[in-house]
C-alpha cells in the first residue's frame, strides 16, 4: 500500500514537471452562469460554448463552471474565487455581473474577462453579446401573422435595455404585418423560475394571448403553450423537445465561435479589450428551423426578412418610429444608433403599458 | 367574544367575495383566476404542511427545498418510466423520505448541528436531482386527470372550482385536517408535540425520542417531495435542474408565519400562491397593483370593524382603504417590477402578523424544543 502511494506520488511529481517544463500549462477558462446548465435556455448555451472550447482545444485548455450564481454581491465572491484560482479567462454570462466582474478585474489585472450583454468595459474586461432584437424582429414578424386573437404574450424578465430592445423589436415587426397586434407584457423579476414563467404563461392565455414570447430562461411556458395548444418560440435554445406542435420557431444564441476565437487570442497572447456585438449575419443570433405550423409564403417572408437583416439591408428599427409618449424617435428612413439601442429605456407607440424602470 | 369567533370566516368570505367581484369587473375570470391560485399553492402547502409537523416534533430541517427537488425529480423519472403519475407521487414522496432520513440519521444519531445539516441537505438534494435529472431534460411526462364527476364537475363555477381539480388538491386538503386532527385532538399528536415542547421530560417518561422525531422527519421529506412532484407533474410540467427556485425557502417561512397551525400554514400557502397568481394577471391586464394594496386595507379595516371599538382608528382605515382605490382607479399604471414581486412575500407575511397579533400569548406556539440536540441520557 505504501508503495503504491510512494509510486503514484512520484508519478505526479513527474507529470506536475513535465507539464512546467515544456511550458504546455493548459490555459484555464472559467464561467459564471446565472442558471443551471441544464436550463435548456441561456446558461446551457454558454455552456455549449464552452463544451465548444474543450473540443477545440483538447487538453491544452482547461475549463471550469459555476452555476446559478445569482447576481450581486454573492457574484463578485464567485468571480473573485476563479480569478485567484489561476484562471486566465473568464466569462461572466449575464447582466447583473457587470460590476462584480469589474471590481475583480480591477484588482487581478492579469487575467481577461469577459462580460456578456454589459456596457462597462476595461483594460482587462471585454463585452459581448448578441443582436438578439434581429432575431426578434424575425419571431415578431411570424407572432403577428399567426395570432387570432392578435393578443400575444410576452413573458419579461428585468427591464434593462437588452429586454426592452427584444419587446420593441418584436412589436414593431409584428404590427407592421397585423395593425390590430396588442402585446400583453407580464414581468416575473427572475431569469429562471419555471414554476413562475409558467403561472405567467398560464395568466397570459387566460386573458387572451394565443402567441408567447418569453426572455427568461427555462423553456416552461413553451411546456404550457404546448399543453393549452397555442403557440410559442424557442428562447435562447431551439427547445423544440418541449413544445414539438407549439415551437413555431426560436432564436439560438451560438456562442461556440467566440468563445474559440478569444481563447485562441489569450493563447496566442493578442487578446485585447474590446466589445462585440453579433447579430444574424456573424451567426451568433441564429433563427431555429421555420414550424410547418407557419404558412408557407408566411415562412419565405419571414426567412427574406432574416437574409436581408444579415446582409444588412434591412435595420430591426427603421423609422418612423413614435416612443410611447407620441414623440418622433426616428423620422421616415432613419435608423436607430447602437448607443440609443444599448441604452433603450422606452417602449414604442403602441405598446400599452408603462415601462418598469 | 361571539363577534371574534366569527371574525375570521367573515374576512375570508368578504376576501373571496371582493376578490371575485374586482375580477369580474376587470374583465379577468374568477374561475380562471381560482384555479390557477389553487394549482399555484398546493407545492407550497404540501412541503410547509410537512416541515410545522418536523418542528413540531422540536426538529428543524432547512432541507425542505433540497427534499422538494429530489422528489420533484424521482416523481417525474417515475412517471415517465411507468407511465403512471400516482406511482410518480410516490415516488416523489418516497424520494423525499428518503433524503429526509439522510438528515434524521445525521441529526438524531450521529448528533449533527441542525442548522448546518439542513442547508447541507438542500445542497445535496439539488446536486443529486440534477444529476438524476440529466437524462429525463425534454421528455413530457405523462397528464395527470382531474376529477371529473359526470354532473357535479358540469356545473358552471361551482363544477370547475370545487370538482374538477387533480387528486393531489384533495389529498392535500385531506391531509391538512388530517394533521390537523393528529396533532390537536390524538394521543399520538400529543406525544409527537410533547417530544417537541420538551424531549427530556417526554424521554423519562418512556417515550422514544429519537423513533418520534425520526417518524416525523419522514413524514415532512414524504410531504415536500410531494410537493416538488406537484412542481414537475403538474405545474410546470417538465424537469428542469434547479426548478424549484426557492419554493422551499417559502415553506418554511409560512410554517413560521402561520404560527405552527395547520389552517393557517394552509392560508398562508394559499395567500402567497395567490399574490402571485393576482400580480401577474394585474401585469398582463395592465392594472395598477395599488389595487392589491386598496384590497389590504379594505380587508384590515373590516377587521376592525368587528373587532375594535375605536371610531378614529376605523375611520382612519376607511379612509386609507377608499384613498388608495381612487388613485388606483384615476392612475392605472403599473409600478416597477421589482415592487411587483414583492408583493406576494409582502402581503402574505403582513396578514399572517396581523392576523397573530390579536391573541399575542397564544402566538407564542413554537415548539419549545425547537433545533436542539437531544441527548440520550440514562
Amino acid at each position: 500500500m505504501r508503495f503504491l502511494t510512494t509510486l503514484l506520488g512520484a508519478a505526479a511529481l513527474a507529470l506536475g514537471t513535465t507539464a512546467f517544463a515544456d511550458g504546455h500549462e493548459p490555459t484555464k477558462v472559467g464561467f459564471i452562469y446565472v442558471g443551471p446548465v441544464g436550463d435548456f435556455g441561456w446558461s446551457y448555451e454558454h455552456d455549449q460554448g464552452r463544451l465548444a472550447i474543450e473540443e477545440a482545444f483538447g487538453d491544452k485548455v482547461e475549463t471550469t463552471y459555476l452555476e446559478s450564481v445569482p447576481e450581486g454581491p454573492d457574484a463578485e465572491r464567485a468571480i473573485r474565487q476563479l480569478a485567484a484560482s489561476g484562471h486566465d479567462l473568464i466569462f461572466t454570462t449575464s447582466f447583473g455581473y457587470m460590476n462584480p466582474t469589474l471590481k475583480v478585474a480591477e484588482q487581478f489585472p492579469d487575467v481577461k474577462f469577459e462580460h456578456a450583454t454589459g456596457f462597462k468595459r476595461a483594460d482587462n474586461v471585454s463585452t459581448y453579446s448578441g443582436r438578439f432584437y434581429e432575431g426578434r424582429t424575425v419571431l415578431g414578424h411570424i407572432a403577428g401573422h399567426m395570432t387570432e386573437t392578435n393578443t400575444i404574450g410576452y413573458i419579461a424578465s428585468f427591464p434593462i435595455p437588452e429586454v426592452v430592445r427584444g419587446i420593441n423589436s418584436a412589436y414593431l415587426a409584428a404590427k407592421e404585418v397585423n395593425p390590430d397586434v396588442e402585446f400583453k407584457i407580464v414581468w416575473v423579476s427572475t431569469w429562471f423560475d419555471p414554476a413562475k414563467e409558467a403561472d405567467a404563461a398560464n395568466a397570459l392565455i387566460e386573458q387572451g394571448a394565443d402567441v408567447i414570447m418569453q426572455h427568461t430562461d427555462s423553456p416552461a411556458a413553451m411546456t404550457i403553450a404546448e399543453e393549452k395548444g397555442i403557440y410559442a418560440f424557442g428562447q435562447a435554445s431551439d427547445m423544440k423537445q418541449f413544445g414539438p406542435n407549439a415551437r413555431l420557431s426560436s432564436i439560438i444564441d451560438n456562442w461556440g465561435p467566440y468563445y474559440i476565437a478569444r481563447t485562441q487570442a489569450v493563447m496566442d497572447g493578442t487578446w485585447e479589450s474590446m466589445d462585440t456585438w453579433d447579430g444574424i449575419a456573424p451567426g451568433m443570433t441564429e433563427i431555429g428551423e421555420f414550424s410547418d405550423k407557419i404558412p408557407a409564403e408566411v415562412r419565405a417572408s419571414a426567412q427574406a426578412i432574416a437574409d436581408a437583416i444579415a446582409a444588412g439591408e434591412m435595420h430591426s428599427f427603421t423609422g418612423p418610429v413614435n416612443k410611447q409618449d407620441g414623440s418622433v424617435w426616428l423620422a421616415e428612413g432613419e435608423t436607430a444608433d447602437d448607443g440609443t439601442l444599448l441604452g433603450m429605456n422606452f417602449y414604442v407607440e403602441g405598446i400599452e403599458g408603462e415601462l418598469p424602470n | 367574544m361571539k363577534t371574534a369567533a366569527l371574525t375570521q370566516p367573515i374576512l375570508i368570505v368578504t376576501a373571496l367575495v371582493t376578490l371575485a367581484l374586482f375580477a369580474l369587473f376587470s374583465g379577468l375570470d374568477p374561475v380562471l383566476l381560482a384555479v390557477s391560485i389553487i394549482i399555484a399553492a398546493q407545492p407550497l402547502l404540501l412541503a410547509a404542511l410537512g416541515e410545522m409537523v418536523v418542528e413540531k416534533s422540536g426538529v428543524l430541517n432547512l432541507g425542505v427545498e433540497g427534499m422538494m427537488i429530489i422528489g420533484a425529480i424521482c416523481g417525474f423519472a417515475a412517471a415517465v418510466e411507468t407511465g403512471s403519475p400516482a406511482l410518480g407521487f410516490l415516488a416523489g414522496a418516497t424520494g423525499g423520505a428518503a433524503l429526509a432520513l439522510i438528515f434524521g440519521l445525521l441529526t438524531q444519531y450521529l448528533l449533527s448541528n441542525q442548522v448546518a445539516t439542513g442547508l447541507a441537505l438542500t445542497l445535496f438534494g439539488l446536486g443529486l436531482a440534477a444529476l438524476i435529472g440529466q437524462s429525463y431534460a425534454g421528455i413530457k411526462p405523462p397528464p395527470f386527470p382531474k376529477l371529473d364527476l359526470p354532473g357535479l364537475s358540469d356545473i358552471p363555477v361551482i363544477g370547475p372550482l370545487f370538482f374538477s381539480h387533480d387528486a393531489m388538491v384533495y389529498i392535500a386538503l385531506a391531509l391538512v385536517i388530517g394533521v390537523w386532527l393528529f396533532l390537536g385532538r390524538s394521543r399520538p399528536g400529543l406525544i409527537l408535540r410533547a417530544v417537541g415542547e420538551n424531549h427530556d421530560a417526554a424521554h423519562s417518561l418512556g417515550y422514544n425520542v429519537i423513533l418520534i422525531r425520526l417518524a416525523a422527519i419522514a413524514f415532512g421529506g414524504a410531504l415536500a417531495g410531494l410537493g416538488g412532484a406537484y412542481l414537475s407533474l403538474v405545474r410546470v410540467p417538465q424537469w428542469n435542474e434547479g426548478m424549484t427556485a426557492g419554493a422551499g425557502w417559502i415553506a418554511l417561512a409560512i410554517v413560521v408565519f402561520g404560527a405552527w397551525r395547520p389552517w393557517r400554514v394552509m392560508l398562508g400557502a394559499y395567500l402567497f400562491g395567490g399574490v402571485t397568481i393576482l400580480q401577474l394577471n394585474l401585469q398582463a391586464a395592465n392594472l395598477t397593483p395599488l389595487w392589491l394594496l386598496a384590497f389590504g386595507f379594505f380587508l384590515f379595516a373590516i377587521w376592525r370593524t368587528l373587532t375594535s371599538r375605536r371610531p378614529l382608528e376605523l375611520l382612519g382605515l376607511w379612509l386609507a382603504t377608499v384613498l388608495t382605490a381612487a388613485i388606483a382607479a384615476k392612475y392605472p399604471i403599473s409600478i416597477q417590477s421589482q415592487y411587483l414581486s414583492m408583493t406576494p412575500y409582502l402581503v402574505t407575511i403582513i396578514v399572517l402578523v396581523v392576523m397573530s397579533a390579536d391573541r399575542l400569548a397564544a402566538n407564542l406556539n413554537a415548539p419549545a424544543s425547537l433545533g436542539r440536540v437531544f441527548h440520550k441520557t440514562g
